[in-house]
């Protein structure tokens, strides 16, 4: 046991580990999952995310969607500004840096032995992919795990082509989308919908959510009205970031930093922020 | 209260020979700044000897509006706080904070550029050594820090000044920020009459001050001058806290902080920001002259050729319609919203980020906002309203 412990130096927000583009996986219209290879393992834990570097682009902030001891760091990565489109042009082999991991993760230590419902909008899914594959690994460790998954379209919806394997460690997986296509066997709506036609025990379960804001404010909302704890309901929140180390006071949100304190936060610690509107 | 942030008695220095002082600071090689006339300002510049001190000034300041005037028995450091802070030049507006050079189809981290020569500053006030343990708790964290900052922070000496006057829009003391200069000084100076105290609150101060010696007459405070020179920033703080007006002299504001952090955020809805809206500009120039704000956006600048990339921090405010732009727009579209996120967070989320307010009371924001908006006024205006349950 090393009995001398030194404190390690205060890490710079601006530098990071430099990593190489491996490949790029189409996963639906306008978003696609990067892998890059850090040249060694990249620690961090499901619901943590990296700024994504390109120099003399910019920089943004990205769930990390890999498995937590994946030989690469995987980024699910949906092109809407400036740095996010330029990703989309790199070849592999281009450099980027990562600076990261940042952030609370979700909180899957604390979940031992509990029903867990995760619900994902959009590319919200990103960040729950880790903790789906890290639970997936433990899954002795849950009880009931329910994938509520909300897509504008069928083709919108991420990782269709990894359900098979999710449902193999008995992840019970339920899709909804707002503008069916032709064919599409499963219901319209709003994930809200299928929250509402969830049965389970509030005592016993525990609620992870990322998407737009809107959809987490109505997850929230409908899981508090079904009885479930503020402090058993965990969101994933997005804002701008330029550090992502509470140093450039962009994230804020209320008294947080959403980069620092969250950006998954309990239910509990932002609810009377949450109802405020423009904060 | 007699406590003082001085490590060892005061020193008589007669105000010619404050000379040694920045000569002693150059011989050690620092940068001097210090307070300077400049185009209808008192602001911070470099400072070659007594002279450039803006001795025979003072400033009026109110709501809105800043007016140097001569006055002949005015001393060096009679004037208050400009609109430059410690912030100007620690945290400068626009900095690079890493440099990136193409590498093959990668990117590789160059070295930024260190300062020529560490700073030293002349005349810091309470309220703006205050401002510096603020920023420090923003950059110097244990677990993160900007090696930018870090570096200019160790490199820094600091030459306090005791107040002896205070402008309307002062309320230092309501902050508990002045106007005696609190710790993180290497010298203080108190004015009195034709000569300075001067005494020293760090080793690095003392230091100093020997190589003072050998170039000009120290001369030790018996213990009743001492006392009379502790006296001279306690006498302003009590007649700051009587908000008496005296001849030539408004009243200083003040700030019932009282449970104000429940206060602010109890009162997020209250109709009263609205209000503000109708009369704020949203131009920005609270965030820019406060001495804590550390917003800041960092633009990636590529040189011509696109082989080298310059990461580049430049303050952004919280007043910008583009602060915090997202995907879907920007979280707060309104000026309420935005002068909402500014007073909350200097004086309520601060304390939940911090441990500390935001907040010094020195004024600047009350002066510098082109229609004079005041946060005692309005922090006043929302306590006689409070809507909380
Ligand atoms: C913790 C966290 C995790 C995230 N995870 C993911 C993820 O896994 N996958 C993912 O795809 N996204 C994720 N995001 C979102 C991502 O960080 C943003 O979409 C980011 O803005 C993309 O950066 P960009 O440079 O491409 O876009 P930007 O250029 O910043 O543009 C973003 C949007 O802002 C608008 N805009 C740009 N400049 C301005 C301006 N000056 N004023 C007003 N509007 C402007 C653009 O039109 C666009 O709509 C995450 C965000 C956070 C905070
Ligand atoms: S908020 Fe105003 S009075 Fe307070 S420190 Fe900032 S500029 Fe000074
Ligand atoms: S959010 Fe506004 S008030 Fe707070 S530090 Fe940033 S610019 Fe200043
Ligand atoms: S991203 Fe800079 S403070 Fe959160």
């Amino acid at each position: 046991m090393n009995v001398f412990r030194v404190a390690p130096p205060p890490r710079s927000p601006w530098h990071g580990r430099p990593a190489r583009l491996v490949d790029v996986e189409p996963e639906a219209p306008g978003v696609a999952t990067y892998r890059f290879d850090c040249g060694g393992p990249f620690h961090f834990a499901p619901g943590q995310f990296n700024m994504l570097h390109l120099p003399g682009i910019g920089a943004a902030a990205i769930s990390i969607s890999s498995a937590p001891d994946a030989a690469t760091v995987g980024h699910t990565v949906r092109a809407v500004g400036n740095v996010t489109h330029a990703l989309a042009r790199l070849r592999p082999g281009a450099g980027v840096f990562l600076r990261g991991p940042w952030g609370k993760p979700w909180p899957l230590d604390a979940l031992c032995d509990r029903d867990v419902v995760l619900v994902a909008g959009g590319v919200g899914l990103a960040s729950l992919r880790s903790a789906i594959v890290a639970v997936g690994r433990r899954r002795g460790d849950f009880g009931r795990i329910r994938l509520l998954v909300g897509g504008r379209a069928p083709a919108d919806l991420l990782y269709a082509r990894e359900y098979p394997a999710w449902v193999r460690a008995d992840i019970d997986i339920r899709t909804i989308v707002d503008r069916p296509a032709a064919g599409w066997p499963g219901p319209a709506g709003l994930v809200t919908d299928l929250l509402a036609g969830l049965d389970f025990d509030p005592r016993r379960t525990s609620l992870l959510c990322c998407g737009p804001e809107p959809m987490m404010r109505a997850v929230a909302a409908a899981g508090r009205a079904r009885g479930l704890a503020a402090t058993d309901i965990f969101l994933s929140l997005e804002r701008n970031m330029a550090c992502a180390a509470g140093l450039c006071g962009l994230c804020q949100f209320g008294p947080t930093f959403v980069c620092r304190d969250g950006p998954v936060f309990s239910h509990d610690r932002i609810a009377p922020f949450l109802a405020v509107r423009h904060l | 209260m007699s406590c003082s942030a001085a490590i060892g008695p005061p020193q008589w220095l007669a105000k010619p020979d404050f000379q040694a002082v920045i000569d002693a600071l150059v011989a050690a090689g620092h940068r001097v700044v210090g307070p300077r006339v400049a185009a209808g300002a008192i602001v911070l510049d470099d400072v070659a000897c007594v002279a450039d001190l803006p001795a025979g000034w003072l400033d009026d300041q109110d709501g809105g509006s800043y007016r140097l005037r001569r006055d002949e028995a005015a001393g060096c450091f009679d004037h208050v706080v400009g609109p430059h802070s410690l912030k100007n030049f620690l945290f400068p507006a626009r900095e690079p904070v890493a440099t990136f050079i193409r590498d093959g189809a990668g990117w590789r981290e160059q070295p930024l550029v260190p300062d020529p020569a560490p700073l030293a500053v002349l005349g810091v006030r309470g309220c703006d050594l205050a401002a510096l343990a603020i920023q420090d708790a923003v950059f110097l964290r244990a677990d993160v820090a900007d090696s930018t900052y870090r570096g200019r922070r160790a490199g820094l000496f600091i030459v306090a000044v005791n107040c002896r006057r205070a402008a309307a829009t002062c309320f230092c003391h309501s902050m508990q920020c002045g106007p005696a200069a609190g710790p993180g000084f290497d010298l203080a100076v108190t004015e009195i009459d034709d000569r300075f105290a001067i005494e020293a609150g760090t080793t690095k101060g003392a230091a100093l001050l020997a190589a003072v010696a050998t170039r000009a007459t120290l001369t030790p405070c018996t213990p009743a001058d001492t006392a009379a020179v502790r006296d001279v920033p306690q006498a302003l703080g009590r007649w700051m806290h009587s908000r008496q007006a005296m001849p030539g002299a408004a009243a200083p504001r003040s700030l019932d902080t009282t449970d104000i952090r429940d206060l602010l955020f109890g009162n997020l809805e209250h109709p009263h920001w609205a209000a503000i809206a109708d009369r704020c500009l949203a131009c920005g120039n609270c965030t820019l002259v406060c001495p804590t704000c550390f917003c800041h956006s960092v633009e990636d600048v590529p040189d011509l050729s696109g082989d080298r990339a310059t990461l580049e921090r430049r303050w952004a405010s919280c007043f910008t319609l583009d602060h915090a732009h997202m995907h879907g727009g920007g979280p707060r579209p309104t000026t309420a919203s935005r002068y909402r996120q500014w007073l909350t967070h200097k004086l309520a989320g601060w304390i939940d980020q911090f441990g500390t307010s935001g907040c010094t009371g020195c004024g600047r924001c009350i002066t510098w906002c082109p229609v004079g908006i005041d946060l005692t006024a309005e922090v006043a205006a929302i306590r006689a309203a409070d809507a909380r349950p």
